[in-house]
């Protein structure tokens, strides 16, 4: 008999590692989300018996399932529809009369089916990105809620009605056809994105959730993009991705405020991930399928390889921001853009482009714009517009450094 | 499974009859109602008549109301459905789209309730 802490850990930790692979297989056999979570926790409830009595199976994860499996079996035989089922449960049956010796290379992989299923264009985003974390990522219903702010019961409604819905309008479980790919497959990396984003905007409190977001994001990332290796913008994706948080811990003070890239103290920036993130984009590039992703990664990779804020080559950064722009025409790539532009000393064209959105109804109350024209009307010698553009950046920061940072700026112009 | 493709749209959008974008709009309908039979998908679909002639009526504690319109004064109706069987809601959304008022108005498709 093994001491039950020992077999807690031995638990905890086979769960935690594979729960999106176990809960995917589990959901391929029951055709049931919530059926599938349950029976899985049945399992995990079971182990600490069974572990503790005849020791740790082999493959932890396949005896899991195997039970879960058992589990699933055994509420549909008391259900009436079991006879409805019959023919597609002969096939577990046989399944079931095999050893459990079943080895963690043979389980399936429907991680990719899964993903698509969470990320189904026919769910909000919001409940996309939720689903995701919970079923991929194992996080608890309490840790999304964290996440996003919510309530827990609130977030527990959100996820079972996801669910209800996936069942009952039958959401198809599997990878879309190539006709459709591309479209489906940009859904589930604006929610790898978002995850990631919601991460690395908590500036303070980052371990939100048990599961750092972002981190939770990079491994979701890795195993799309090992199972979709032809789809250059996942690598893209992930590139970026691993460039950005190569910036971690410069990018916050210990009191964890944020630091602008400008001000960063390069040499903390984490090396591997870095190297990690340009080497996968220069592989990826080579396929010559460029992407938005992919172009942002490139500009991440600049900075990355920039040893001083002084020397960075904002002319090709500036043609990389031109390219996205014809692929994403939005107010915010334009804002970034002339920012880029302004650095390579055009501010003539810098100015134009901000013009350009200043129409745009969002821009009045959208904090980088006029924080932006600032900071180029100042190197134009426009003072008088600079200060008026500072006042109104200074009113919609919420950042105590980037307000401060904002006010020097404004009193320097005015002695 | 069945799913209900209900065709929502303003009465006074899309092309109207007597316009040269009439013929096309209305072959449209027939040639997607050709197509889904064709793939052995329709089950039944109906147009219905303008809202103007719609009457609500409720029992509100055993007494009868009868209302001259329809249920909510919003500003698309509800003016026909596709009833259709498909394999999963991907195949159904793929449908809904190629109804041609989808162009002009929305559908919605819900599943329908399987007893057992």
């Amino acid at each position: 008999m093994l001491p039950a802490l020992q077999i807690n850990r031995a638990i905890e930790q086979t769960v935690r590692e594979h729960w999106g692979r176990i809960l995917a297989v589990l959901i391929k056999t029951t055709g049931d989300i919530q059926l599938a979570e349950d029976v899985l926790q049945d399992a995990t409830t079971i182990a600490l018996t069974h572990w503790r009595d005849n020791g740790i199976p082999d493959s932890p994860p396949a005896w899991l399932i195997q039970t879960a499996r058992r589990k699933a079996l055994d509420r549909f035989r008391r259900n009436k529809t079991f006879d409805r089922l019959q023919p597609q449960l002969q096939h577990w049956l046989t399944i079931n009369e095999t050893d459990t010796d079943e080895l963690e290379e043979d389980i399936p992989d429907k991680r990719l089916e899964l993903m698509f299923t969470c990320c189904h264009p026919s769910l909000e985003q919001k409940t996309q990105v939720a689903l995701t974390l919970r079923t991929l990522g194992g996080l608890t219903t309490d840790e999304i809620a964290a996440a996003f702010l919510d309530k827990p019961a609130t977030m527990a409604q959100r996820l079972a009605r996801a669910k209800t819905k996936i069942k009952s309008a039958r959401v198809p479980y599997q990878v879309p056809d190539a006709s459709v790919l591309s479209t489906r497959l940009s859904s589930v990396l604006a929610v790898i994105y978002f995850i990631f984003n919601e991460g690395y905007s908590a500036t303070t409190g980052r371990m939100l959730t048990r599961t750092d977001l972002c981190e939770e994001a990079i491994r979701l990332a890795r195993i799309t993009a090992a199972l979709l290796p032809d789809q250059t913008e996942v690598a893209g994706l992930l590139a970026l991705m691993l460039l950005h948080d190569s910036r971690r811990f410069a990018r916050q003070t210990h009191h964890g405020q944020l630091v602008l890239l400008q001000f960063q103290n390069r040499s903390l920036w984490d090396k591997s991930k870095i190297i990690e993130g340009t080497t996968l984009l220069q592989k990826t590039l080579k396929i010559q399928r460029v992407g938005p992703y992919q172009i942002q990664a490139c500009i991440s990779a600049i900075h990355a390889e920039s040893t001083q804020w002084e020397q960075t080559d904002w002319a090709q950064i500036t043609a990389l921001y031109d390219l996205l722009y014809t692929m994403q025409p939005t107010p915010v790539i334009r804002i970034n853009q002339a920012v880029a532009t302004s650095f390579t000393g055009d501010l003539h064209r810098a100015l134009s482009l901000l013009d350009s959105v200043s129409g745009d109804n969002n821009m009045n109350n959208y904090q980088p714009y006029h924080a932006a024209r600032a900071d180029i009307l100042i190197r134009s010698g426009e003072t008088i517009l600079a200060q008026r553009s500072l006042r109104k950046a200074i009113d919609l920061s919420f950042n105590d450094v980037e307000k401060e940072f904002l006010q020097k700026k404004l009193s320097a112009l005015q002695t | 499974m069945q799913y209900m493709c209900l065709i929502y749209a303003a009465e006074n959008a899309g092309p109207k009859p007597g316009t040269p974008e009439f013929g096309p709009f209305m072959k449209g309908y027939q040639d997607f109602t050709d197509r889904v039979k064709e793939k052995g998908v329709l089950v039944h679909a109906d147009a219905l008549q303008p809202v103007g002639t719609a009457t609500t009526v409720t029992m509100e504690n055993g007494k009868l109301e009868t209302t001259d319109g329809p249920f909510a004064e919003t500003k698309e109706q509800l003016g026909g459905y596709y009833l259709l069987d498909c394999k999963d809601l991907d195949e159904a959304l793929a449908y809904a789209a190629q109804i041609p008022s989808a162009q002009h108005g929305r559908v919605e498709v819900r599943p329908v309730v399987i007893w057992d």
